[in-house]
């Protein structure tokens, strides 16, 4: 039998690595392609942090309506106050609870409660600012979560996840924004028109703005954005070039609530 | 008989109960009523096989497919016994990306064997092809008698994915 030390180690070696890691082990030194994958479209927009400054000097009442409406029609978000047909017609105060609400108006002393001075400019007092959800970098919802249903993406983005969403409503009761909607009846037969692009929800979860994530992936800006024609600015905070830095650096901006420690990332020109 | 007694004293003399069934060819009657009743299904069925589903795949753009496409993402036997596992997949591959460690989110494309490349998603790359829910998901799902929650969201119908205005 000739086998020589060198030989003998060689192959003691091998069968080592075989042994601990199996065939995994050697994919790790050499990785190759595995049998089938999935990767990232090529079209995406990304950045790393994603950010929406609202020029409220730009935005009148018209185009805020036009970007809620965009918002709802794309993402099939159920209108409880005006429902399809006459039979569906709910109570007013139930209806009013029941609203799902993912971009909305509300008047200053709502949006910046805290933050209001004795003598506010009229203009400012009785303009409608549209809200949002922030997509803090300091998310309460995420913390309360139980299932992880709710998460904050790399890029930003305070995401849900209807599949794992068990319809506690803790981040409901965590969000100091009055960002998350809860589905408390099927919300099918309040979509006016429904849009194939995008799922609808089902009764007993909580659904909010997601920063139209699946538009990004597919190279879009989000709906509203879109449809704000200049007045919503979005872009990468992170980005010194970006947009959103430009006008951050150009005008004096305030955050919703910043007092609380959420660190929100939609910033208003006033 | 010795008089009933506890700690606070004696009480009168314990009634004497027959031990018997009252009505007892009611109570019988009634009890086998309901065993029959429960077990119909059981007797219904008896000796009888439920033949296995054998749902048609055809539909105009399978129809239309040339022989050498005429194929799923993956082999067809491993769809049959894994399509569940991979839709999950995708799922949260396409909605997770944080935890997949990938900056994008949704849209991802799933990299066949043979280096095809599908967009990972249910109703648009799925359903295209097999665009008859009714016989290519639920004929199988009913006959084992299991409920997947996708259509209670998702849409069967129509263009799924996000336009541009």
């Amino acid at each position: 039998m000739g086998m020589d030390r060198r030989e003998f180690i060689r192959i003691a070696g091998l069968s080592t690595l075989l042994g601990l890691g199996g065939k995994g082990a050697f994919e790790l030194l050499a990785p190759g392609r595995v049998e089938a994958e999935i990767v990232p479209e090529a079209a995406a927009l990304k950045a790393k942090r994603w950010a929406m400054v609202v020029n409220q000097k730009k935005l009148d009442d018209a185009t805020a309506q036009k970007c809620i409406e965009a918002c709802n029609r794309v993402h099939n978000v159920p209108d409880f106050l005006h429902p399809p047909s006459d039979k569906l017609k709910l109570p007013a105060a139930v209806a009013h609870r029941y609203q799902i609400k993912w971009i909305w108006t509300a008047p200053f002393h709502n949006v910046f409660p805290g933050d209001e001075q004795p003598y506010l400019p009229e203009e400012v007092e009785h303009m409608s600012f549209l809200t949002l959800c922030n997509h803090c970098n300091n998310p309460p919802c995420v913390r309360v979560c139980p299932t992880k249903a709710t998460f904050q993406r790399e890029d930003g983005i305070v995401m849900m996840d209807m599949h794992r969403c068990i319809g506690c409503r803790f981040c409901m009761a965590g969000c100091p924004y009055g960002s998350r909607s809860f589905n408390w009846r099927d919300p099918r037969p309040y979509i006016k028109k429904l849009y194939p692009g995008y799922p609808t929800r089902e009764i007993g979860v909580v659904e909010k703005c997601t920063f139209c994530a699946e538009r990004l992936a597919q190279g879009l800006e989000p709906a509203c954005v879109e449809a704000a024609r200049g007045a919503l600015i979005f872009g990468d905070l992170a980005d010194e070039k970006s947009e959103v830095r430009e006008s951050l650096r150009k005008y004096f901006t305030i955050r919703r609530k910043t007092q609380l420690g959420t660190n929100p990332q939609v910033y208003y020109i006033v | 008989m010795a008089d009933y007694k506890n700690e606070f004293g004696f009480f009168a003399e314990r009634p004497k109960v027959e031990k018997k069934i009252f009505d007892r060819n009611k109570v019988v009657a009634g009890i086998v009523i309901f065993l029959v009743m429960i077990t119909i299904p059981l007797w219904k069925n008896l000796g009888k096989t439920v033949a296995a589903p054998a749902p048609s795949l055809d539909t105009p753009i399978i129809k239309q497919l040339a022989a050498k496409d005429k194929k799923c993402v993956m082999p067809t036997a491993w769809m049959r016994a894994n399509h569940m596992q991979m839709l999950i997949d995708w799922r949260e591959n396409v909605v997770r990306s944080k935890e997949q460690k990938v900056t994008t989110s949704r849209g991802r494309e799933f990299v066949a064997p043979d280096g095809k490349k599908y967009l990972a998603s249910l109703t648009n790359t799925c359903m295209e092809c097999h665009s008859n829910k009714a016989e290519f998901c639920d004929k199988c799902h009913n006959y084992a008698a299991v409920a997947p929650n996708c259509w209670g969201c998702h849409q069967e119908t129509g263009k799924k994915l996000a336009e541009a205005k």
